[in-house]
């Protein structure tokens, strides 16, 4: 039922069909997390594929950069309901990444894992196939702190909780295990388009 | 571990409009038929006659169970497509969809404290509710609020807040005004935070809200005052 005087100012038809259903567009690059913004330095830092609780496979930052470089542009889309059109990112896709371990994915789910303790959970077919990436730049430029800095998951084509900033490795499980979010109400798909925000959407 | 979803959007009457300072007004919804923590928001959904959609995310100003009503604190932007309708259009009667509550930014009575509050403008909202959590249920446990504001007059529930600082023993508030007064230009810094800390203890539970530039700073300014980050919640706003 429409809200009695409301008429809102839906934007242009161009930028209407690319906005998921209940979002809207901003310039800016607003920042969503829990607590402070965790010192994640490259030195020291490792990113790892676990099975379990088993390592695979680990890389220091700088075996990190020799890995073959993905870039994708496009729209990101962010729970709390904003989207950002034509980003643009660079770093090494999750294909790359086990063709350099000379893995295939063990199980069907991963919960990626952050260097704030915080962990999400995405089907492996989404992150395959050119559909995901372990992203170090934004803009041609290092991933500031505040947006997930040195390396932030990117699933693009998910709610953007799902790009896990300050990420530190891949833990693939059994199982589709809930992460940080997914175990507080939210979706544990998260499917902009049909507007899985929250556990029963 | 697992906490409910949010609830299905279910259609609020709006009871009570009242003007909290000169661009943010207050709307009092009848209950959110779930119940909510301090600190958490819910989502608003307005719909026009050919089913475009906007929606946003506001703060629960109201402490949970306020007979009153679930009570929002809505903020006049520049150009604000949902806050300009509540602004210039809502009227006490309306039926508007809401859901919730939604969020990890919470506190509640049997969390303790001491309990470290830093809002910066309309981010006080949720801290609001916090205090108003405390002076209900938990009139024991220390708690103090760093509030951010550009004048007095600005300063959301200054009236309230100024008062319960008098009357209610280990809570204490600091109104820090930025463009008016000796304090004009003046920021939240570190010794400001170390003098807080010193007032209060070393707090089990820090909450920060505000823009996303005030939320980073003082977030990093916690840190290096020596609280552990693990016990700072934060969130920020803007539509």
């Amino acid at each position: 039922m429409a809200t009695r005087g409301f008429t809102g100012r839906p934007p242009a038809a161009e930028i209407r069909e690319r906005l998921p259903p209940g979002q809207y567009l901003t310039d800016d690059f607003p920042v969503l997390q829990l607590g402070p913004t965790p010192r994640v330095s490259t030195d020291g830092w490792r990113f790892t594929l676990r099975h379990g609780s088993r390592p695979l496979v680990s890389w220091t930052w700088e075996e990190f950069q020799a890995l073959p470089r993905t870039r994708w542009g496009g729209d990101i889309h962010c729970v709390t309901k904003w989207s950002k059109f034509d980003t643009a990112w660079e770093g090494v896709s999750i294909d790359d990444l086990l063709a350099a371990a000379g893995l295939d994915a063990p199980t069907g789910f991963v919960l990626a894992e952050g260097h704030d303790d915080y962990t999400t959970n995405v089907p492996v077919a989404d992150l395959v196939g050119g559909k995901a990436m372990v992203a170090t730049l934004y803009d041609g430029k290092p991933i500031e702190p505040e947006h997930g800095g040195p390396a932030r998951l990117l699933v693009p084509h998910l709610y953007f909780w799902k790009s896990a900033k300050w990420v530190k490795g891949l833990r693939f499980t059994e199982r589709d295990e809930a992460g940080f979010w997914e175990l507080r109400g939210y979706h544990m798909y998260g499917d902009p388009w049909r507007e899985q925000r929250f556990t029963d959407d | 571990m697992a906490e409910a979803a949010p609830s299905r959007w279910r259609d609020a009457t709006i009871r009570a409009i009242t003007p909290a300072t000169p661009r943010v007004k207050s709307f009092r919804f009848d209950a959110l038929g779930a119940p909510h923590r301090a600190g958490q928001h819910v989502d608003v959904r307005l719909t026009a006659p050919d089913g475009y959609q906007a929606q946003r995310s506001y703060s629960i100003a109201s402490a949970p169970g306020d007979p009153r009503g679930l009570e929002l604190m809505i903020e006049r932007l520049e150009g604000g497509e949902v806050s300009g309708f509540f602004d210039a259009i809502a009227e006490v009667g309306d039926t508007i969809e809401i859901r919730g509550p939604i969020g990890s930014f919470a506190w509640e009575a049997g969390d303790g404290g001491p309990v470290l509050l830093i809002g910066g403008g309309s981010g006080v909202v949720p801290l609001l509710a916090m205090v108003r959590e405390r002076a209900l249920r938990a009139p024991q446990v220390p708690m103090l609020l760093l509030y951010s504001v550009r004048t007095a007059a600005e300063a959301i529930a200054r009236g309230e807040l100024t008062a319960r600082s008098r009357d209610e023993t280990g809570f204490d508030l600091t109104l820090l005004l930025t463009r008016e007064g000796p304090t004009t230009g003046r920021r939240i810094d570190r010794v400001m935070i170390d003098t807080a800390i010193e007032c209060l203890g070393m707090p089990r539970h820090s909450f920060v809200c505000g823009s996303n530039a005030f939320v980073g700073t003082v977030a990093d300014l916690l840190v290096d005052a020596g609280v552990r980050p693990a016990t700072i919640r934060t969130e920020r706003f803007g539509e």
